[in-house]
């Protein structure tokens, strides 16, 4: 069991005529996952190896059935297709785009609230069930079936940590990349929340870094309403204040959103948190031996 | 994207909000005569450059003449303007602005920002103006008032009267000043910003409103739809390795060790600063390589790292999702032999084509420290830096 994607999840891929669409969409099906189609307003009736292009979402949901989305369309064109994909009948929509302007976002967060769909991103990396279903540009490999759910702000730090948790021969339900934007589809707590209701999921790692307040809102809820071990991670200790450290979102302005306050938080409330990133599948592992799911070798 | 008090001020003027009259001048379009031209007196004079607390630094001033308002932007112009809020040598002041100066009853502030929490865009006013913000917030919350509103609809003038009508203010006031809010609300969604602010909003002698001070932050990402704010950028301003990263899409911050950073994902990015520090070491920079990675892009980041003369050892740290390994380390490879890398360089790759990646770094002739992981890779990083001492 996992969170939101499994092997029956079915997969049309937004922009799969582009250089990165292609790409990812063949290592996604070579991952196993059960991608249906492509759309590519114009190029519709073309064929990206073996999947078949489409004009629209709702023609592609209409001859596949596909129940899910991954978006790796230019910004400027971002906004429309996440739009056409809840309107054509999606219901778990991928963006992994970056770039996309903030009030764009802020529009289509109003009108997905209105509409059953769920939004993963923007500027993320995307989600994976491991051995079952991959929808993003994460590294497949570096993934392990287990127990442990996985909930971050970053890319490629999440691959550093699931890689640590894999090696420990850790494994894990589902990871989740949530982006690194200000204005996000789905936040900590919505993928914590989920987390704590799968049975299959035993104890979650979470990834913050600088900026905003999300990490400490999740703390918060964390300590509030979550049975199962939760370990942490907050990148960023050594950023200057006042500068924007290639996320929109990782910024520490007014003396709110540093690393040190964030840490603070969790220590306080008694969640582990990491001190290195090189120490974060160490981390897990022995809060895992502490609760009794994980025997001490 | 940040722009200058008198290119917001062009912006707010525009649409028909009271700003004070005044002109900008350079070095090479200074002249006492068009300053004399601008009007009444006093006249005040203000450097412009990106950075807050230009006053206290001795970047503005109020003159009583034409002739002591050239003298003292000719003192300016050319000058470097250390304030609080700029780092390393202060900014270049390239320009000034000169204005008509009114003397102020009362300041206020006024600002819209975007508050990510709510994902909704913020009238922040407050009665008490012309300081920092973030003192009132601390000292008096309660003096300042917040509303939250959809972008579409903007803020009525209605809506705005009603935030600001416990105020101490002259109904005449209120009414104006709603006025002001509502059509900077619209402005805010327009121009697709981040952040504006009007720091003081001044009420003069006899009553009036006016914009004094103003500021205003524009949304990188949606630059693409404003060509004519896009072209406000004043490159003097930036950081000139930050000027050079954006060319090649890379997103680089200068910090104050010796050890270079190479990394794709600005978490990683951060995190690699991190551990780096924890192992005794001190990060020379930030730097995102970004998703696709060229060995144009990969040459062009070695060479902005290596702009920085304290820096003794690189370290390029790539997980490889987006960006597949083999292309960096081509890339490294060939930016390498292109620069003829003088410094240690350690090399952590994982990820997509993590196998091809390492045989090219392992072929290529070069030295390379190549590390097992991130600890393993930050061990060797402070040990080369060290060494080089």
């Amino acid at each position: 069991m996992s969170i939101l994607v499994n092997t029956k999840t079915r997969v049309i891929v937004q922009g799969i005529t582009g250089t990165h669409g292609a790409f990812h969409a063949r290592q996604m099906v070579d991952y196993g996952t059960k991608v249906v189609g492509g759309v590519t307003p114009g190029k519709g009736g073309q064929k990206i190896d073996q999947i078949p292009v489409f004009n629209s979402v709702k023609d592609a949901v209409k001859e596949t059935g596909a129940d899910a989305s991954v978006i790796y369309v230019p910004a400027k064109f971002a906004k429309d297709a996440i739009l056409e994909a809840a309107d054509g009948g999606i219901s778990l929509v991928v963006c992994i785009t970056e770039g996309i302007p903030t009030l764009d976002m802020i529009e289509v967060k109003k009108k997905l609230a209105s509409r059953s769909v769920r939004l993963i991103g923007p500027n993320c990396p995307g989600i994976i069930t491991p051995g079952e279903c991959k929808i993003g540009i994460m590294p497949g490999y570096i993934h392990k079936a287990g127990a442990i759910g996985v909930v971050s702000r970053s890319g490629t730090l999440t691959y550093e940590a699931v890689w640590q948790l894999t090696n420990l021969g850790i494994g894990q339900s589902t990871c989740i990349g949530i982006g690194g934007d200000p204005v996000l589809g789905t936040n900590f707590i919505d993928c914590l929340e989920l987390f704590e209701k799968d049975p299959e999921t035993q104890a979650v790692l979470m990834i913050g870094e600088i900026g905003g307040e999300a990490e400490e809102k999740a703390a918060d809820f964390i300590n509030k309403k979550m049975k199962k071990p939760v370990v942490a991670f907050i990148a960023g200790q050594t950023a200057p204040a006042g500068k924007r450290m290639g996320h929109a979102g990782a910024i520490i302005s007014g003396g709110s959103g540093t690393a040190a306050d964030k840490i603070k938080t969790f220590r306080r409330l008694g969640i582990p948190v990491a001190d290195s990133p090189g120490e974060i599948g160490n981390t897990m592992q022995k809060r895992l031996e502490e609760a009794g799911i994980m025997v001490k070798k | 994207m940040k722009v200058h008090e008198y290119q917001a001020k062009d912006i707010f003027r525009a649409e028909g909000l009271p700003v004070p009259t005044g002109k900008v001048f350079t070095k090479d379009t200074l002249s006492e005569s068009a300053i004399a031209a601008i009007g009444k007196l006093p006249l005040v004079v203000k450097a412009q450059v990106h950075a807050g607390g230009r006053g206290k630094a001795g970047g503005v001033k109020i003159v009583q003449s034409p002739k002591e308002a050239y003298e003292f932007s000719k003192s300016l112009l050319g000058k470097l303007l250390v304030t609080f809020q700029t780092a390393g040598k202060g900014q270049p002041i390239n320009s000034v602005l000169v204005e008509s100066a009114s003397i102020l009853k009362k300041e206020l502030y006024l600002a819209v920002v975007m508050d990510r929490e709510k994902s909704l865009p913020c009238v922040v006013f407050s009665e008490m103006g012309g300081m920092e913000i973030e003192e009132v917030a601390k000292e008096h919350p309660e003096k300042i008032l917040k509303l939250h509103f959809e972008p579409e609809a903007g803020v009525s003038e209605a809506e705005a009267l009603k935030l600001i009508h416990k105020t101490n203010l002259l109904d005449s006031q209120k009414k104006e000043i709603a006025k002001i809010i509502s059509v900077l609300s619209r402005i805010f969604v327009k121009k697709d910003i981040s952040l504006m602010e009007v720091n003081p909003l001044g009420i003069l002698e006899n009553g009036d409103v006016f914009i004094v001070d103003s500021k205003a932050i524009f949304d990188d990402n949606a630059l693409f739809r404003h060509p004519d704010i896009a072209e406000m950028r004043d490159a003097s301003q930036e950081d000139l390795r930050e000027v050079e990263a954006k060319k090649f899409d890379l997103s680089y911050v200068g910090l104050d060790g010796n050890i270079g950073c190479m990394v794709n994902g600005a978490g990683l990015a951060m995190a690699t600063m991190d551990i780096i520090k924890l192992h005794g070491g001190e990060p020379a920079n930030f730097l995102d390589v970004g998703g696709g990675a060229s060995v144009e892009k990969v040459t062009a980041a070695f060479k902005i790292i290596l702009t920085d003369p304290s820096v003794k050892a690189i370290l390029v740290n790539i997980f490889g999702g987006i960006m597949k390994c083999d292309v960096v380390a081509q890339g490294i490879v060939a930016a390498a032999k292109q620069i003829q890398l003088k410094v240690p360089l350690v090399v952590r790759l994982e990820g997509t084509n993590v196998k091809e990646g390492l045989a090219i770094l392992r072929n290529s002739g070069l030295n390379i420290v190549l590390a097992e992981d991130l600890t393993d890779a930050a061990k060797k990083v402070v040990v080369a830096a060290k060494g080089k001492k």
